[in-house]
């Protein structure tokens, strides 16, 4: 049986993080099938047609799921769940909203956030913020599975051409309704994608002092990110989180400024490829994560660093 | 109204967590334990809405060992009214705990279920989704902001792209972020009455529920570890590095 991959989109086109889902997806069953609902998405499902890993596009296009709810979501998945062994998605918010209201219907038990695949019923996935690895294995009969998009590399988007096969949506859910979506625009790279993400703490102090960081996430090409604390305080909005109730985050280099280090932030970085750390404490436990720690108010250091940055831009022309 | 509220005993956010040496799961003897933190918002937002005066009942339940009594007597002290406990030995699955929940939901007929948005230990986010699938109930993830009007919430989620907002019918699962408000602190008068409230005991097995786990636990490990770094003496010397040793600018 074939393996169905519920697509996250915005009616225009495919999120970024269904590519990397294609990767996974693939790799737990070669026979993958992509299932797109949306409103006027005809396009979505053209470019999920020419994944080259996609062997079959199922395309339901209907008012209902203009917003992506889980409710209206579910009952059109169960429609076609009986074809395949397994069905997943990201585990962004997008596929933690949805996929449990879909396990529990097929009474499956869902294996969330996995970070890589052992087999087709096997995987790893972390436990307790990070601190551990479990490997572990499903032994029902359907899978529900979310996978965790940093993971896994994006999936080549271009060169195949799937079919691409109508059908009809399943029961709308009528006691939930959508009513607005606040959705912070910027033309900078998406945080989960990035190469570069600098994030700031409680020690950025207020949102102005972000300005510091802004400036250099303009020269580095960055994405912003932040603590728990800096957004709980109001210093920047939700959407930069990072963490293990916030997103995870994998560049190449991670700039944490004024952040201690939970082991819930922790969790949303240690996997990135060269980590720095910003901070007046030497104690702080960032530092024990960090490839490069600098120990300065970041107040000093972040002109500095612009400076620098200019510095080397000069050089470079 | 009625406001039915689940939570969990996992170990404190606070405690560096150890894997034990045989790879079977972490370290749990002698080690601080606590109410999943994103609990305690949903405690917290139903006294909140009881001394509002839209609700009258807030009954908090817990699954688990006897242990786990304490997250109930916890929420009991700081105002949930009365108890239940549902126990279970060793590792239960999120939807094992939605059939159980299920099941009280039909007996108690609360017209909320508030719950935590993932629990900590097993970071699984799937009870509440869960619940409100087989009660075919709507469901408000991640909240951070509720508005209890005539027969329906509105709430306020947080999602990647920044917040969304939806309105769901009552009866509905709510599952709450730490965002939604500040946890107040049980006062030891009120730690002393809560020992006083009503705490129903029942069996998993007695409710009919098949608990037996579903995914198999294979091993648990460690994570690979980080290379130590080295500290860095000034910005001119980090960039330094950056650009000509890590190569990342
Ligand atoms: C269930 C749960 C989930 C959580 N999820 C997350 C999550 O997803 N993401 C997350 O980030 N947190 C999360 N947290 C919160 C986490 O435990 C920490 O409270 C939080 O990460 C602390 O943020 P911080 O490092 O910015 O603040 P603090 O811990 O207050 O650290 C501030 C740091 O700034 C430094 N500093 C101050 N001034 C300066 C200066 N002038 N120059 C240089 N350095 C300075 C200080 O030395 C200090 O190290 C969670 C907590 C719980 C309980
Ligand atoms: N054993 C349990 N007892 C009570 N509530 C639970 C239990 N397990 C999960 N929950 C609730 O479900 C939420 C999400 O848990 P999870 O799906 O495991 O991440 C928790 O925050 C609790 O509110």
């Amino acid at each position: 049986m074939s393996v169905l991959l519920i697509a996250e989109h915005n009616n225009k086109e495919l999120r970024p993080f269904s590519y990397n889902a294609v990767t996974a997806a693939s790799k737990i069953n070669e026979d993958l099938h992509i299932l797109i609902l949306g409103n006027n998405s005809e396009s979505v499902a053209k470019a999920a047609s020419e994944i080259p890993l996609v062997k079959k596009v199922i395309h339901v296009d209907n008012e209902i799921f203009e917003n992506f709810t889980a409710e209206n979501y579910t009952s059109t998945i169960l429609k076609h769940a009986d074809n395949y062994s397994q069905i997943v998605s990201s585990a962004n918010t997008f596929g933690k909203n949805l996929m449990p209201r879909v396990a529990a219907l097929m009474d499956t038990s869902q294996i969330s956030d996995i970070i890589d695949v052992i087999s087709e019923d096997t995987f790893l996935r972390p436990i307790y913020a990070g601190n551990a690895f479990a490997t572990v294995k499903s032994t029902d009969k359907k899978k529900c599975i979310t996978i965790r998009p940093t993971s896994f590399d994006a999936a080549p988007s271009t060169g195949g051409s799937a079919e691409i096969v109508k059908s009809e949506p399943g029961e709308k859910f009528e006691s939930s309704k959508f009513v607005k979506r606040e959705e912070i625009k910027s033309d900078r790279p998406e945080l989960g994608t990035a190469r570069v993400v600098i994030s700031g703490g409680r020690g950025m102090q207020n949102s102005d002092n972000f300005k510091l960081i802004t400036a250099i996430a303009d020269k580095l090409n960055a994405a912003i990110g932040a603590s728990r604390a800096a957004v709980d305080a109001g210093y920047i909005t939700n959407d930069h989180q990072v963490g293990q109730t916030g997103k995870v985050v994998v560049p190449d280099l991670y700039i944490a400024v004024g952040i201690s280090g939970a082991i819930q932030h922790l969790a949303g970085m240690k996997e990135s490829k060269i980590i720095v750390a910003i901070n007046k404490d030497g104690e702080a436990p960032i530092f024990s994560v960090a490839d490069y720690g600098l120990e300065a108010d970041l107040f000093e250091a972040l002109p500095q660093f612009l400076d620098e940055l200019n510095k080397l831009n000069s050089l470079q022309k | 109204m009625k406001i039915l509220v689940a939570v969990k005993r996992v170990i404190d956010y606070n405690v560096q967590i150890r894997v034990k040496d045989d790879g079977t799961g972490v370290v749990t003897d002698n080690v601080k334990m606590s109410t999943n933190p994103p609990d305690d918002n949903a405690i917290e937002e139903a006294v909140k809405i009881k001394e509002s005066g839209k609700a009258k009942e807030v009954v908090a339940i817990t699954i688990g060992d006897d242990k786990a009594q304490e997250t109930v007597r916890k929420a009991l002290a700081v105002g949930a009214d009365r108890g239940i406990h549902v126990k279970v030995e060793g590792i239960i699955e999120p939807l094992a705990v939605s059939k159980i929940l299920k099941k009280i939901v039909e007996k108690e007929s609360p017209d909320l279920v508030f719950m935590g948005k993932q629990a900590i230990d097993d970071d699984c986010n799937q009870t509440g989704q869960m619940l409100a699938a087989i009660l075919n109930w709507p469901q408000a993830t991640f909240a951070s902001k509720i508005d209890v009007k005539e027969k329906s919430l509105e709430v306020t989620r947080e999602i990647d792209e920044g917040l969304e907002t939806i309105e769901v019918n009552i009866p509905a699962i709510v599952t709450c972020d730490l965002r939604l408000n500040e946890p107040r602190y049980a006062s030891l008068p009120n730690i002393m009455k809560a020992k006083k409230k009503p705490l129903e005991q029942l069996n998993a097995s007695d409710l009919g529920v098949d608990t037996k786990a579903r995914i198999e636990q294979i091993k648990v490990e460690e994570p690979p570890k980080r290379k130590a770094g080295i500290k860095v003496a000034s910005v001119s010397e980090l960039v330094q590095k950056l650009k000509n040793e890590a190569k990342v600018i």
